[in-house]
């Protein structure tokens, strides 16, 4: 088929095929962008924690009044919880990981002042945490029963003697040697030994840079507050919810039970901006797409009209159907290819003004080659009706107004 | 003559539905979903306070690490609190209008009566200008006086919420209420007071509910009440108990002074710069000096109120709006050459241009307004998908007289603009050539 007459078709009508270049061009941008950002968005979200987080129920308890004992109220919790039906293991804890609020220190592999200082998230927990939390042990060992230092310890405000980190403090400490048994430090030169190494658990902030170093060391905090994660048999969760409760607050009226719900919410709720704005660009994606899509049919099938009589004479000068049908495709996917030559300018001309204006990450080129193929595809399947159309206009037309 | 363009308009577009519903549709998509996204960053980036936000200042002096910034993006910042100690200092001033230093703690409040549970309340720790300097309105009594600041009173302003709780919504001003192991005297109750964005508190969560309790922040000085709020140290010391903390270099106080006059704010900045110097001498503030007064609309872009991810998609909003305005002009400019014989059967009858281009401009302005409405319509429904997914944007996603106009003005605006160009070609159309065809 000869390429020609359709340039010069649409040389004559210019502004028509510019704008549905431009369009192709500004959707093209727009939607590698969006797919980009939204792929990002979804992966930060999906990072494996390390911990298993929907089989966890966590509380709060908070003592108030004269009367509150916060030892007695943790180990009578404990005993009370580790019975209820469907419970595999509890644990106290100061915050909930990935809950968007806990504690940060700066620890340091050798006593030396000038040691490197890592940043880490802590926890104040009790012996059955890693069980609780479902983290896999990579080497050394649980804290056992003994170590779990209570409120009422007179050295509490001392560093714990045992610590276990996860396998990303534990190289930044020590270089990636061995971890277990090596000595780790506070910014006040005192010492905790590491016990055990965590192949992998989150802590308390989802954008900070070192969510994936974090210790825990065997304590209770001072005070009247204290937390509980509760892990439960796979399919028995949402029963638990309701029983924590009221288990909890039966068992003692010198204290306040609050916020008893599973972590899944906990973490869902940290993650929320970044579900939104994922969705948010979807949508925005699958309406532009509808949009452009529309506009191409309506355009195409306002060219096959204005067209009938040229179609009508080419049919009967001996053009098939199926020559007038290539005929409108080719068009259109001539358009559609200058579209997206001036959209992958304009794609990498948005992601770079992104870039340097919101610190939007370099584009991921596969998008760019995704976006391509699905607006060619687009170009493609909005313009087989009208081209149809135009195909079934009779040659007689041609004779009829001339 | 507006009229019967306005019946020509009509008559025109009910002729081609198809395409008219095609360009309604994409003015009105594209508007719904630009204003979807306008609604939430207009309300997370209008001032919260217009009547006085330029006389209120964030107060911050640099008290931070001499090795490391406080925030690496943004090294020249200080950092958002103050020490407990500096903020006891600042208060010695008598330079601001008014100031206050402020923290967060929680109460367990322990009715008197047993038919209600005893509860925890989320409280503000300040000073008795608090309530003046941010035009917090009171339904009950007031603030409390200077001697309860000068000396820790245990006075108590309730919110409405707890008062009616406790007291069932009546006057409870000289009642008394059990918070914590400690009996408050209620001097006051605030009525129902809500900044969209909590301006004086952006580094706990800026859309944080404002608290229901507020006791004077001297109280923090004097008795033992842990900090609810973000607490910032960067210095290696023994931090044991309590006391401990107050006396470290630890950020725990947010602090904001009203300024009246720009002598007052230069003098209170000297009075900042003296202060810090002063302490330079017994070895702290070892960054350089960099005390700051930031107003409200200031402080909120230092904290990032509206944060770069929401920006990034106001843009892509706007983007969106644009390609479905080269969409409209396709569709227009379709609509206009396909009219063409009977516009230049009218210029032959002897319209002008001018009257042409009225007529197409007032025919594209009605798609323009049909597709306002469209928007209108589809922002509401993205605004409420937009409260689905954000459990705080309920306070941010309100309807105002604002975004009304100006969802129309960019619906009408947008058509217009899309019908320019069609609307001037179809003008320079010698009416000749199609005339031969009729």
């Amino acid at each position: 088929m000869e390429i020609r007459p359709i340039l010069s078709a649409m040389w004559r009508n210019r502004t028509g095929s510019v704008l549905v270049a431009m369009q192709i061009a500004l959707t093209l941008a727009i939607v590698v962008n969006c797919m980009f950002m939204t792929k990002q968005r979804v992966d930060f979200v999906n990072r494996p924690s390390g911990m298993d987080i929907d089989n966890i129920v966590v509380a709060d308890s908070v003592g108030f009044g004269n009367d509150y004992e916060h030892d007695r109220t943790i180990d009578e919790d404990l005993r009370l919880l580790a019975e209820l039906p469907g419970v595999v293991a509890v644990s106290t804890t100061t915050s909930i990981p990935m809950s968007g609020s806990g504690s940060g220190d700066g620890y340091a592999g050798s006593p030396d002042k000038d040691a490197p200082r890592q940043s880490a998230n802590y926890y104040f927990v009790s012996e059955g945490i890693l069980d609780t939390l479902g983290v896999k042990l990579e080497s050394g060992r649980a804290f056992r029963d003994t170590e779990v230092r209570r409120a009422d310890d007179p050295n509490l405000d001392r560093l714990s003697p045992q610590v276990i980190i996860t396998r990303a403090l534990a190289d930044k400490l020590f270089d990636g040697e061995p971890a277990v048994g090596r000595m780790m430090y506070d910014g006040l030169g005192e010492a905790t030994e590491v016990v055990g190494v965590l192949e992998h658990m989150y802590g308390a902030w989802v954008t900070w840079s070192s969510f994936d170093q974090v210790a825990l060391f065997p304590q209770r905090t001072e005070g009247t507050q204290t937390r509980y994660l509760i892990r439960a048999e796979p399919g028995r969760r949402d029963a638990l919810v309701p029983l924590v409760e009221t288990t909890l607050s039966e068992a003692n009226r010198t204290r306040l039970v609050r916020n008893v719900r599973t972590m899944e919410e906990v973490v869902a709720n940290s993650y929320e901006g970044d579900r939104a704005i994922a969705t948010t660009l979807t949508v925005a994606v699958l309406l532009l797409l509808s949009v452009t899509g529309l506009g191409i049919v309506g355009l195409a099938s306002f060219t096959v009209r204005q067209r009938t009589k040229q179609i009508g004479t080419r049919r009967a000068i001996g053009a098939r159907k199926r020559d007038i049908i290539r005929y409108f495709l080719l068009e259109n996917w001539l358009m559609t290819t200058i579209g997206i030559v001036i959209g992958t300018a304009l794609t990498i001309g948005i992601n770079y003004a992104l870039a340097s204006a919101f610190d939007v990450d370099q584009l991921n080129y596969v998008f760019l080659v995704i976006g391509m193929f699905l607006l060619w595809l687009l170009g493609f399947v909005a313009v087989v009706a009208p081209a149809r159309r135009a195909s079934k206009v009779s040659p007689a037309i041609a004779t009829r107004t001339v | 003559m507006f009229f019967y363009n306005l019946r020509l308009a009509r008559m025109s577009l009910a002729k081609q539905p198809g395409l008219t519903a095609l360009m309604v549709a994409a003015i009105g998509i594209g508007v719904g979903a630009c204003m979807t996204i306008v609604t939430y960053v207009y309300a997370l980036s209008s001032d919260p306070i217009p009547e006085k936000s330029d006389a209120l200042f964030a107060v911050r002096v640099d008290s931070w690490s001499p090795d490391e910034p406080y925030w690496n993006s943004k090294p020249e910042e200080a950092p958002e609190q103050l020490t407990h100690r500096d903020a006891m200092a600042l208060l010695e001033s008598t330079i601001p209008t008014r100031h206050a230093a402020m923290r967060k703690a929680v109460y367990t409040v322990v009715p008197d009566s047993d038919d209600v549970a005893p509860f925890l309340n989320v409280a503000r720790m300040t000073g008795r200008d608090f309530f003046e300097m941010f035009q917090v309105p009171f339904l009950y009594g007031g603030a409390w006086d200077e001697s309860a600041d000068a000396s820790a009173e245990s006075v108590v302003v309730l919110g409405r919420e707890t008062n009616e709780k406790l007291f069932g919504d009546t006057n409870s001003v000289g009642e008394t209420v059990l918070l914590g192991t400690e009996r408050f005297t209620v001097v006051g109750v605030i009525d129902d007071w809500q900044p969209a964005i909590l301006f004086y508190d952006l580094n706990n969560g800026e859309t944080n509910p404002v608290e229901d309790i507020f006791v004077p922040f001297t109280i923090s000085d004097q008795r033992e009440i842990a900090t609810a709020g973000n607490t910032n140290c960067w210095k290696d010391e023994q931090i044991d108990t309590y006391w401990d903390l107050l006396q470290s270099e630890c950020v725990i106080v947010q602090f904001w002074a009203e300024l009246e006059t720009p002598q007052q704010k230069a003098e209170y900045q000297t009075w900042l710069d003296n202060y810090t110097e002063g302490q330079k001498a017994l070895g702290r503030f070892e960054r350089p000096t960099n005390n700051r007064l930031s107003t409200v609309t200031e402080w909120m872009k230092v904290n990032d109120v509206a944060s770069n991810e929401v920006l990034v998609v106001m843009w892509v909003g706007f983007l969106f709006l644009a390609a479905c305005l080269v969409n409209t002009i396709g569709l227009i400019l379709a609509r206009f050459i396909a009219k063409a014989p009977v516009i230049g059967l009218r210029r032959a009858l002897g319209a002008s241009k001018g009257a042409i281009f009225r007529q197409h401009l007032l025919e594209v302005a009605l798609v323009g307004v049909v597709g306002g409405v469209l928007g209108l319509v589809l922002s509401r429904l993205g605004v409420m998908g937009v409260r689905r997914m954000l459990s705080d944007a309920d306070r941010l996603t309100g309807m105002n007289l604002d975004l009304l106009l100006l969802t129309f003005g960019i619906a009408v605006l947008s058509a217009i603009l899309a019908g320019l160009y069609p609307t001037w070609r179809v003008c320079q159309m010698a009416p000749a050539g199609y005339l031969k065809t009729q």
